[in-house]
């Protein structure tokens, strides 16, 4: 955040932002567009990057920006309502007010990306923080190779962006391809695990990267899996969850293993985190 | 270096050292005899030192015993760490109050506040704040809070000159000899000589604090006897062999003395109330009952804790095994990669607080040489 003089700069202060729209995304996940009560703010971040949004008299939690962005005037998230945090947000009405830290933590290698085969893979809500990395391959299109989109949800009224994943589809060199657990009647795609994605998928290995974000246990099959499909370790990355307080690496919460998910993550390089993924309550 | 001669000062003089350091504008915090242990607060004299007690220390029993002098530092550690000062249990980081649909932030700076000297830090516990820094000050943010307590505050160590049966400073390499981060440093001195204190100077305020005081030069004698007295503090009964223990934690996620000492544990938290370095907070927002007033707060919280690790969905370490796992092998490992130090100085303290006496010592040693059922 680029602050005026005489703003301050505490990160754990959070700044005033109102609600400019909230669109429906499926029955319990809102995307949620803030713009600054102080125009002054501006709100540079990078894919990937979260922020911690609070609701007066509610409560505070991580959430990651879902928006573009090259849109340096609005913040955009995309919440899942699970929680009474979560459920307060996503009920705050056009013209007020929430408190946004941030952004924190790492973002997508989009610069380390760029000249080569993008893969993304997102499972559920993991699609939210792909998105801003999606839009930026998509709007610097020449500077990248062919983008992979793997995406899959539990049931096809749980898929988000639904017009944007169509629209994705017809850009040049793109391969959006979906699936999700339990298809129902009316659906004529893909059903199964999102692993299943790859026998469709057009992948060259060689030159791509991989950023992956869902639940963890899709996380581990699927890492595995774009090893089978011969990407390196390096070249694979995963955006993290664990419990959130400060943010700024000082309430210990989002240990895991030696990393804070805060700010050496969300996103790590999967080389880092690989012998951590598979350990069960750590 | 410059500030290492040695002087002597009377007991009496002890008395003048408050006086001085409470005229130059410090809240003096040293050791005082309450509710039948050595805590830290506020001492007004000499007065308020527990002069003539000493402290018995065992895996889950602590007890005060008169000493057959007087000397007022003749204790090992107490519950308290001066986390309690600088890291501050609870604290306020901001107000905010209602306006129509949105709010506005009030109070946000950190209050200025009367500095603290602290009398009486052991060499354990100028490590475990040398360990604090490295986390609230020398990382990607510094906290602020942390930050103006810590860079008031005048430290007057004192030497160990016996340890506890739950030290093991000695084998983290921590102590018990102070050996810097302090203002001042004395060694209490009880002999044919009379009770006087062996004093030398660690910064230019200690100087300063040192040149108020009636102190005269030390002889070899004086010397001698203290460092005989650091090298009793010296014999421990409990240590820690770190020899390669990030690896061999990181090795042994899965081990059975895990369970084996989760079958006693009682996730009360105790151990991480009592580390001195152990800083790990939760924040909480409080609204007051008009809805049109809210704060939030910071407070020590616990890995021992289930909420600790929630995330939607549940806790990530539901059982005791991971959470007694995640609080040993931060401290003793993790700790390493993250902030380039052991997160233990030694203390003991988290050995004598567990209600069920669980000892670290024995654990690290029990997962090291332990066999198939995790008993040592």
């Amino acid at each position: 955040m680029i602050m005026a003089t005489g703003i301050t700069t505490d990160p754990m202060l959070p700044q005033p932002y109102s609600v400019r729209d909230v669109a429906k995304e499926t029955p319990d996940t809102f995307t949620l567009r803030l713009e600054p009560e102080i125009a002054v703010n501006r709100s540079s971040f990078q894919p990937g990057q979260f922020s911690m949004l609070w609701v007066f008299g509610v409560g505070e939690l991580p959430i990651s920006i879902s928006g573009d962005p090259a849109l340096q005037d609005r913040l955009v998230y995309t919440v899942r309502s699970v929680g009474q945090a979560t459920h307060a947000l996503v009920n705050r009405r056009v013209g007020e007010g929430v408190g946004v830290r941030g952004p924190f933590g790492t973002g997508w290698p989009a610069e380390a990306a760029r000249g080569r085969d993008v893969i993304v893979v997102a499972g559920g809500i993991g699609l939210a923080p792909l998105r801003p990395l999606i839009y930026q391959v998509l709007q610097n299109r020449d500077d990248y190779g062919r983008l992979l989109i793997l995406y899959g949800a539990r049931s096809p009224r749980e898929l988000l962006y639904r017009k944007e994943l169509a629209a994705w589809a017809r850009n040049r060199e793109t391969q959006v391809l979906v699936t999700v657990d339990y298809g129902g009647l009316g659906w004529r795609g893909h059903v199964g695990v999102v692993t299943t994605l790859f026998k469709y998928a057009r992948l060259q290995p060689a030159p791509a990267v991989a950023m992956v974000c869902g639940p963890e246990i899709m996380m581990r099959f699927v890492t595995r899996e774009l090893e089978n499909q011969g990407l390196s370790r390096d070249n694979i990355y995963v955006s993290m969850e664990r419990n959130m307080k400060c943010a700024v690496g000082f309430c210990g919460h989002c240990q895991y293993g030696p990393h804070f998910i805060c700010k050496d993550g969300p996103v790590f390089r999967y080389e880092q985190i690989r012998n951590l993924l598979e350990k069960y309550e750590l | 270096m410059a500030h290492r001669s040695e002087h002597v000062l009377g007991v009496d003089q002890l008395g003048k050292l408050i006086g001085v350091l409470a005229r130059k504008g410090y809240e003096v915090i040293g050791p005082t005899v309450r509710d039948g242990a050595i805590v830290y607060d506020h001492v007004e004299s000499a007065e308020d030192l527990p002069a003539g007690w000493t402290d018995e220390q065992e895996p889950g029993r602590y007890r005060l015993k008169r000493r057959e002098d007087m000397a007022l530092f003749g204790y090992a550690v107490g519950p308290q760490s001066w986390k309690k000062y600088m890291h501050p249990a609870e604290v306020r980081l901001w107000s905010a109050e209602r306006q129509g649909g949105t709010f506005r932030i009030l109070n946000n700076e950190v209050k200025p506040q009367r500095p603290h000297a602290l009398l009486g830090a052991r060499a354990c516990e100028l490590a475990a704040i040398a360990v604090q820094d490295r986390v609230l000050l020398e990382d990607k943010y510094r906290d602020p809070i942390y930050d103006q307590r810590r860079e008031g505050a005048f430290i007057i160590a004192v030497q160990c000159t016996q340890a506890a049966a739950t030290c093991f400073c000695a084998s983290m390499g921590t102590g018990p000899q102070v050996s810097g981060g302090f203002d001042l440093v004395l060694t209490e001195l009880i002999g044919p000589e009379g009770h006087r204190f062996l004093v030398a100077t660690g910064s230019d305020r200690g100087v300063e604090v040192l040149t108020e005081l009636e102190a005269v030069p030390a002889t070899e004698e004086d010397r001698q006897q203290a460092e005989a007295g650091v090298e009793a503090a010296r014999q421990q009964v409990r240590s820690i062999d770190t020899t390669g223990i990030k690896e061999l934690l990181y090795k042994n996620f899965e081990h059975p003395r895990w369970d084996n000492v989760a079958s006693r544990c009682l996730t009360c938290a105790n151990c991480t109330m009592v580390c001195p370095t152990c800083f790990c907070t939760s924040v909480e927002d409080v609204t007051d009952i008009t809805g049109d007033h809210a704060e939030r707060w910071r407070r020590w919280d616990s890995c021992f804790t289930q909420s600790f690790s929630y995330i939607h969905g549940g806790s990530v370490r539901t059982s005791a095994k991971a959470r007694y796992r995640q609080w040993m092998t931060h401290k003793l490992a993790s700790w390493i990669d993250q902030f380039g130090s052991s997160g233990c100085v030694g203390c003991g303290r988290c050995i004598t607080w567990c209600p069920v006496g669980i000892d670290i010592t024995e654990e690290v040693g029990a997962i090291r040489d332990g066999g198939k059922d995790g008993n040592p």
